[in-house]
């Protein structure tokens, strides 16, 4: 079954409760956040420092639990499936791009970007001819040999984006993909991202402080005490 | 995902060496403290060993082991050629005369007097002259290394007089023994030649050397000497494994070789397992993007045995090299150290010493990214 991206929302998180710690150091850091998103959007969540902005990420990739609340990645309640079919689940649908690149320095970009669909069973020589593929296209054609520490900030995100994109996940999960950059190669993260990853069966979530780049949204969720605030649509 | 773990293991190259290179000297101390402990237990029975004509070894009840044997008295040897089966029997003196040389110097020897008639007992393995020399009067055979204690530097050379005890000798051949625990020259003689250096030395018939008629094999053999006589009489095999337990039951070196070899465990399992950990804890972003991106914890452990295995094969290569070319140099060098190699026991044995090395090195590695959160691939 191929749910219709117009009826279905690509991420619907329903009173999502997670607290860390025990007792009296036991800080509740979700407390009941109602998230959506669009298939086909960009979609931002923003908010202060220690908000809880990651740890939200985190759950609706599966990789924290929820102490309640559910989570519905197209469709499916993700906290239905066994340990094994989650990986699985992340490993065919999910993209991710961190605030610190987390290349493997060891890895030229073109093997890094191959490393989804190598952990996914390719053939190397395979994979790595799609990543550079997915290179070319982000603009680093000249670059696709290269070591990670050989490479600018600006350029190891966009080797980053090209890992999260190479196996053409439905969902893409950015946590602060420009915080490390100046503006301009900021920039030029956010418009390839808005360009490479969305298409209409895909949706990209994406944390940030960085207000340069909020025109990119096409929705913004406010994450404050624990709670979405508002979702709006940005001004124009 | 292999070459993927292979690059992470080379791609610190610093780390990725100092690995290689505990593992390597671990495999080095492990085989080389085990072989030449082997090759000392070989020493201690190598005299019995070199003695291919007899089959039978007899000696006075309490002797244990080849030097330390207690005297026999004449009539022993008329009572073991009484003892039916025996083909024949002969006396072999032991003595530990000093010689001195011409030029003056002084040592301490190993003297084997053999049976005037049938000479029993003699080097087979001649490198110049020869034993049936022996026949002449006041003639020894001397072995190559104990040539070069008594005459140092010069060439190996026939007719040379030598005084053992005072009693003067002509050296008329020069025998290729295989080394002795203790290295004190080996000279063989008659008998009859023996007894004349005896000195202060009481009588020295050690051993009375058998062999089994045909049909009768010379455990039966033994066990009939020992059962008609009283005396103590083994095989040779017997007889030099008697000398290899002694070795190991009332010396020093077992415990002092013990030692080595568990400091070599120890330290290998220490050192790369330590390395292997830190290499793997400053890896830990690198697994927890793996995992978050969906590797599985059975391909991560993989990737981990992989990588120390990897590390473990290189470095127990490297290590092996590294001893066979110590055996082979110290061979070459040292007169002493002949016969001393790397038997391939010795190799199997430290295969399977550093493979648990291995093992426990990575298991600490692969507790810590099984427990690892992916989610923490979000935090700086
Ligand atoms: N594994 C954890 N154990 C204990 N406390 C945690 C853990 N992860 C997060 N926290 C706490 O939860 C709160 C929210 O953290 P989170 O990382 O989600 O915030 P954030 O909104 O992403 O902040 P930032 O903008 O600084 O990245 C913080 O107070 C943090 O200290
Ligand atoms: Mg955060």
């Amino acid at each position: 079954m191929k749910p219709k991206p117009a009826s279905i929302p690509a991420v619907l998180c329903r009173d999502l409760w997670k607290s860390f710690g025990e007792e009296t150091a036991r800080i509740e850091v979700l407390r009941g956040v109602d998230f959506r998103a669009r298939f086909g959007e960009l979609s931002f969540i923003v908010g202060p420092s220690g908000c809880g902005k990651t740890t939200l990420l985190s759950v609706i990739a599966g990789l924290l639990n929820a102490e309640r609340g559910s989570v519905e990645l197209f469709g499916e309640n993700v906290a239905g499936l066994s340990g094994r079919e989650r990986i699985k689940f992340r490993r065919r649908h999910l993209g991710f791009v961190f605030q610190q690149c987390n290349l493997l320095p060891a890895l030229t970009a073109a093997e890094n970007a191959a490393v989804p669909l190598l952990a996914a069973g390719w053939k190397r020589r395979a994979a790595i001819a799609r990543g550079t593929e997915l290179l070319v296209q982000l603009g680093l054609e000249a670059r696709v040999r290269a070591f990670p520490t050989k490479l600018s900030g600006g350029e190891q995100q966009r080797v980053a984006l090209a890992r999260a994109l190479v196996h053409q996940p439905r969902l893409v999960i950015c946590d602060e993909p420009t915080a490390a950059l100046d503006h301009a190669a900021g920039e030029a993260v956010m418009e390839l991202l808005a360009a490479a990853a969305l298409r209409p069966d895909s949706a990209v979530i994406v944390v940030t402080h960085d207000t340069r780049v909020f025109r990119f949204a096409d929705t913004i969720a406010h994450l404050d005490d624990g709670r979405i605030a508002r979702p709006k649509t940005p001004s124009p | 995902m292999n070459f993927v773990a292979l690059r992470m293991l080379t791609g610190d190259s610093g780390k990725y060496l100092g690995l290689v290179f505990a593992i390597a000297f671990s495999t080095f101390l492990l085989e080389n403290q085990t072989s030449i402990f082997a090759g000392i237990l070989k020493r201690t029975g190598a005299r019995i060993a070199d003695v291919t004509d007899a089959e039978v070894w007899v000696m006075d009840a309490d002797t244990q082991y080849f030097e330390e044997s207690k005297a026999l008295k004449d009539t022993d040897l008329t009572r073991v050629r009484g003892v039916p089966g025996v083909e024949w029997a002969v006396r072999l003196f032991k003595g530990m005369p000093v010689a001195r040389t011409d030029a003056g110097r002084f040592a301490q020897t190993s003297v084997l007097g053999l049976d005037d008639v049938t000479l029993v007992g003699v080097p087979r393995k001649m490198l110049l002259g020869s034993w049936e020399r022996l026949r002449e009067p006041d003639s020894i055979v001397v072995d190559k290394a104990g040539y070069e204690l008594l005459y140092p530097g010069e060439s190996l050379q026939l007719g040379r007089a030598l005084q053992l005890n005072d009693h003067l000798v002509r050296i008329v051949g020069i025998s290729d023994a295989s080394a002795t625990f203790i290295s004190f020259p080996l000279i063989h003689t008659r008998y009859s030649v023996a007894v004349n250096f005896q000195g202060l030395e009481r009588s020295q018939m050690g051993f009375v050397l058998a062999r089994p008629q045909a049909g009768i094999t010379p455990k039966e053999l033994a066990w009939r000497i020992a059962a008609h006589t009283g005396l103590r009489a083994r095989t040779s095999d017997e007889f030099v494994w008697d000398c290899i337990r002694y070795t190991l039951m009332h010396t020093g070196i077992p415990v002092n070789f013990g030692i080595t070899i568990a400091i070599a465990i120890l330290v290998g399992a220490v050192v790369a397992g330590q390395t292997f950990y830190l290499f793997t804890i400053e890896n830990l972003k690198q697994f927890a993007a793996l995992k978050a991106i969906g590797v599985t914890d059975a391909r991560l452990v993989g990737m981990i045995l992989l990588q120390a295995g990897m590390a473990g094969v290189i470095g127990f290569a490297l290590g092996t090299g590294l001893a066979a070319g110590f055996f082979d140099t110290i061979a070459h060098i040292f007169v002493a150290a002949r016969g001393m190699i790397l038997p391939w026991q010795n190799v199997a044995l430290s295969a399977v010493c550093i493979f648990f090395v291995v093992i426990a090195s990575s298991l600490l590695s692969i507790r810590r990214v099984l427990v690892l959160e992916p989610a923490a691939v979000f935090r700086a």
